[in-house]
């Protein structure tokens, strides 16, 4: 589904990605380890179009997408959820999942999804009309899978979801990473907690 | 009574030129808040607003509201040109650059308009004839002042109604907030930065021309004073917060009225002034600016 081949990313002068290749297979989990600075958010940017690399490419269902912007890689069903959650927090939870699917202009299809997104993350509708920076960590962490999820990705990236949170917690975002790959999502996760993301991974690079 | 006689008139010129460096800092508080960046030359689209807003009444003789909404249009397209051309390749480059551009821009423009039209001030035409009513005692209203403020607040509900209820309000909203994270959303970064110019400027050519016709007089370099007020007055509500920018100037044009009111204008300009160093001593953020911690 997704193919990397062979990417080289520079951040000026300093050659952050000096060759990467990974190949992820529809439905499956796919982890990505690797230690600190080792450049794996820079992967996952790289595939989601916000930084282009210097040589290789990238596939998405066997179409070159490398260098396309990042709004017609999300469009196509590819959306990244970033590394320390980033949601808009001085926005309402509900407002964060309506930008999620700022790509969808049927109405109904949006709420939908938000409904879908409230089932499975009930104490987002408890606190839907307050702002997302009042959310404790995993709440965080649940508003910004959320908002994903609100454009019907093909491909979720997850970048270390597990950040910062309990071990209860980080169980509970595992499960649900399972849940939603059995579902249908091909999911692309970066961990820094091997043990968990191996427990759920089908491949690991 | 003579005392409040004068206090109420005050405060009614005030809210005229209030109005005015609202609709001009509200501008300066959008660009700041997504881009980061002081648009010095804000104060001289606000004076091609003007002078659109002249060439449209005098020389074309079409009323108010049409030589409002061209002057607003044109205006957009201008300051979208203008962050297009100038800001957007800078976008990356360390930020005293851009400013550095910005006042280049400026220059420009106010320099541009002199070649263009030549120096003199233009005389607004008498578009809307002036109607006075007498409050009581000796204080005054007239039908501009009744109109200068009715459009502000037409145009500040519609504005919030736009930041807050529609999509591109929304995305506006999140990319000052993150840009990176708001590209993940799909949104197009580069068009919502240009729809913050557009409406900025837009607001700016509002403030032009309703400003051509309660003072009649226009010139090349008028921007540049209410310009720099108007940071003052985005600076006074907080910089990058839109209630903070209606805030500021209002209190800043009433507090300028009643300076000039109380025999003092010649304080008029420094009183401004000194209001900002007082606020960047005593409160830095502004009124209205808070530190947001967020929790992680």
């Amino acid at each position: 589904m997704l193919k990397v081949d062979d990417i080289h990313v520079y951040y000026g002068a300093i050659h952050a990605i000096k060759g990467i290749s990974l190949e992820v297979p529809q439905g499956k989990i796919v982890t990505l380890i690797g230690a600190n600075g080792a450049g794996k958010t820079t992967t996952l940017n790289t595939i989601c179009g916000l930084i282009k690399p210097k040589t290789g490419k990238v596939y998405f269902e066997d179409k070159d997408i490398t260098g396309v912007a990042t709004q017609e890689i999300v469009k196509r069903g590819l959306t990244q959820v970033p590394e320390g959650r980033r949601i808009f927090a001085n926005m309402p939870i509900y407002e964060n999942l309506e930008l999620g699917a700022y790509l969808k202009k049927d109405k109904k299809e949006v709420a939908e999804s938000m409904e879908r997104v409230y089932k499975r993350f009930p104490r987002l509708l408890e606190r839907k009309n307050q702002l997302a920076g009042s959310l404790s960590g995993g709440e965080q962490q649940m508003l910004a899978m959320g908002r994903a999820l609100m454009s019907k990705p093909r491909l979720l990236l997850l970048d270390e979801p597990s950040m910062g949170l309990s071990p209860i917690l980080v169980k509970e975002i595992f499960s649900i990473i399972k849940e939603l790959n059995e579902q249908g999502t091909t999911i692309l996760l970066v961990e820094q907690n091997a043990k968990m993301a191996l427990s759920i991974a089908h491949k690991a690079m | 009574m003579e005392v409040m006689e004068v206090f109420l008139q005050q405060l009614i010129n005030g809210v005229s030129l209030g109005s005015i460096y609202a609709l001009i800092a509200l501008g300066y508080t959008m660009v700041y808040g997504i881009v980061q960046l002081i648009n010095f030359a804000h104060g001289d689209v606000y004076m091609v607003g003007a002078y659109l807003g002249f060439f449209a009444t005098a020389i074309l003789g079409w009323s108010f509201l049409p030589a409002l909404l061209m002057s607003m249009f044109v205006c957009a397209c201008l300051g979208v040109t203008i962050e297009k051309l100038a800001y957007k390749p800078l976008r990356m480059a360390p930020r005293i650059a851009a400013l550095i551009t910005a006042i280049g821009v400026s220059l420009f423009l106010g320099y541009g308009m002199m070649l263009l039209v030549g120096p003199q001030v233009r005389t607004f035409p008498q578009v809307l004839t002036e109607v006075q009513w007498k409050l009581f005692g000796s204080i005054t209203v007239t039908n501009r002042q009744v109109i200068i403020l009715v459009v502000t607040i037409a145009l500040m509900l519609l504005l919030q109604y736009i930041v807050h209820k529609t999509m591109i309000g929304k995305a506006m909203r999140a990319v000052s907030h993150d840009k990176q994270a708001a590209q993940l959303m799909g949104i197009n970064v580069n068009n919502t930065i240009s729809a913050t110019f557009a409406i900025g400027s837009s607001l700016a050519a509002a403030a032009g021309v309703l400003v051509g016709i309660y003072y009649n007089a226009i010139n090349p370099l008028m921007g540049i004073m209410p310009g720099l007020k108007a940071f003052v007055a985005a600076v006074l509500g907080g910089i990058g917060i839109i209630p903070g920018a209606m805030t500021g100037g209002f209190l800043l044009g009433i507090v300028e009225a009643m300076v000039s009111g109380y025999g003092k204008s010649l304080y008029r300009d420094p009183v401004a002034f000194i209001i900002l160093i007082i606020i960047l001593i005593v409160k830095p953020a502004g009124l209205f600016g808070k530190n947001i911690r967020e929790k992680v």
